[in-house]
């Protein structure tokens, strides 16, 4: 398959990518990782008129935690350089879990994280686990810089509040309020696949009790879902088990799952129920 | 998405000149951006060990190495591989010799009909360059982005532990 004609630009510097996407507006689209992108194109989903590739500017291919121990994730910081990453290991347990987990292999060596948020693929996993850690995206356009938080990043399926003319060139996650903890579960039918359901659990805990938690959903819903009632639950306490019964019931009347040839609805919420019993549960074992 | 569904002019569009290197060997082209690295190797450069599978990245039969990373090329331009080292499996064996990897689906039959056979060949290479020493499991893993319809999954890994003992032998 060949994608239809495009006019290709590889530009040298973000100035000059910048200049290129603010002169053929919404005709332009940002060429990373490709993983997403060129397979929309050559399927012929998407048809623009220009691709911007940005691996030429090594700039944005970073990921590191800056002095305010937040983390920040480049454009051009591919699967498998957090999948590798010894920085994620010892601090980003939810993220490190995560890593492995998306698509394969191949598909590690080249698809970047920001540009999988960008995709807005309700089946893509960063965006749970971006929604999880309560990250942000940083957009710049020829004419500024704005950070976006997740929650509001992802409009719809495949929609995002990037303007035409802005790069996302960033994910922030921010610094954590206590010990971290976390988890990714993935359910699919074989690698590679799309997750039937994902959930993304992240905890922050200080003298024994939550003091941040997120619970991000893969899978089941027209957008990623922030679990939001089932992390307030979670937040104050101890992870009793009632805690997390609770929790996990919150989560699953927050799933919006449809039946498809991956599952039946109910099937979905019941895993999506299962995953957030069990990706708290070691959390309280190690708490006790 | 309507805004990508917009005629382009013709004068816009440019054949790019490229310049990479395969196999080792350096190579000049000029090609349009839509053409995809797997096209460029089999139809522009003759290497058709590269196989062409599914072709929408699901299969890794196409997997070439670039800069010593596996990676599907047929979801990777053409154009983006200028300046960067293209390994296919042509560039395996030595005039004289095969690789250890080749030499080992040899051995323990790792190969029904052959089709997956050049990518699963690749990503076990590139694995035994960054761990000569892999687990079973390390080495399924590996392969995960590649598959096999003829299901000769047993053989294959067998195969990569055969060449991982013999490399660091």
């Amino acid at each position: 398959m060949y994608p239809a004609r495009f006019r290709y630009e590889a530009p040298g510097s973000l100035d000059e990518a910048l200049e290129v996407l603010a002169h053929h507006g919404d005709e332009a689209k940002v060429l990373a990782g490709g993983q997403s992108l060129i397979p929309m194109v050559k399927l012929r989903f998407a048809a623009p008129g220009v691709l911007v590739d940005i691996n030429g500017l090594p700039a944005l291919d970073y990921h590191r935690e800056d002095a305010d121990g937040s983390l920040a994730v480049g454009a051009l910081c591919r699967h498998v350089d957090l999948e590798w990453s010894t920085l994620l290991a010892e601090t980003q347990p939810t993220m490190a879990a995560a890593a492995p987990l998306i698509a394969d292999p191949l598909v590690r060596n080249r698809g970047t994280l920001v540009g999988s948020v960008c995709h807005a693929d309700p089946q893509g996993d960063w965006a749970s686990v971006m929604l999880a850690l309560n990250a942000s995206i940083v957009a710049v356009s020829a004419t500024g810089r704005r950070t976006i938080p997740m929650t509001e990043f992802v409009l719809g399926p495949f929609q995002t509040a990037l303007r035409p003319d802005e790069i996302a060139v960033e994910a922030r996650i921010p610094a954590a309020s206590g010990a971290r903890s976390g988890r990714y579960l993935k359910l699919e039918r074989r690698v590679g696949d799309f997750a039937t359901v994902g959930a993304a659990i992240a905890l922050e805990t200080s003298d024994g009790k939550v003091v941040r938690a997120g619970i991000g959903l893969t899978g089941v819903g027209p957008n990623n879902i922030k679990a939001v009632e089932a992390e307030n639950v979670l937040v104050g306490g101890t992870l009793t088990q009632s805690e997390i019964a609770e929790a996990a019931r919150l989560a699953a009347a927050a799933a919006e799952p449809r039946t498809d040839h991956r599952g039946t609805a109910a099937y979905k919420r019941q895993v999506v129920r299962a995953f957030v019993t069990r990706g708290l549960t070691p959390v309280l074992v190690k708490a006790a | 998405m309507t805004g990508y569904l917009r005629e382009i002019r013709p004068e816009t569009i440019t054949e790019r000149r490229v310049t990479l290197t395969v196999n080792g060997e350096q190579r000049t082209v000029e090609i349009e951006p839509r053409v995809l690295l797997a096209h460029l190797l089999r139809a522009g450069l003759g290497l058709t060990g590269t196989h062409i599978g599914c072709d929408t990245t699901n299969c890794g039969a196409c997997t070439v190495l670039v800069d010593g990373k596996p990676i599907k090329s047929c979801t990777m331009l053409a154009v983006q591989a200028d300046g960067h080292q293209v390994t296919t499996v042509e560039g395996m064996a030595s005039a004289s010799e095969l690789h250890p990897v080749q030499e080992g689906f040899r051995q323990e039959h790792g190969l029904q009909c052959g089709f997956c056979t050049p990518g699963m060949m690749l990503s076990a290479m590139a694995l035994l360059e960054r761990n000569p020493d892999p687990t079973e499991e390390e080495v399924r893993w590996a392969l995960s982005g590649n598959l096999c319809r003829c299901t000769g999954y047993q053989n294959i890994v067998k195969a990569v532990l055969w060449a991982a003992a013999k490399l660091r032998s």
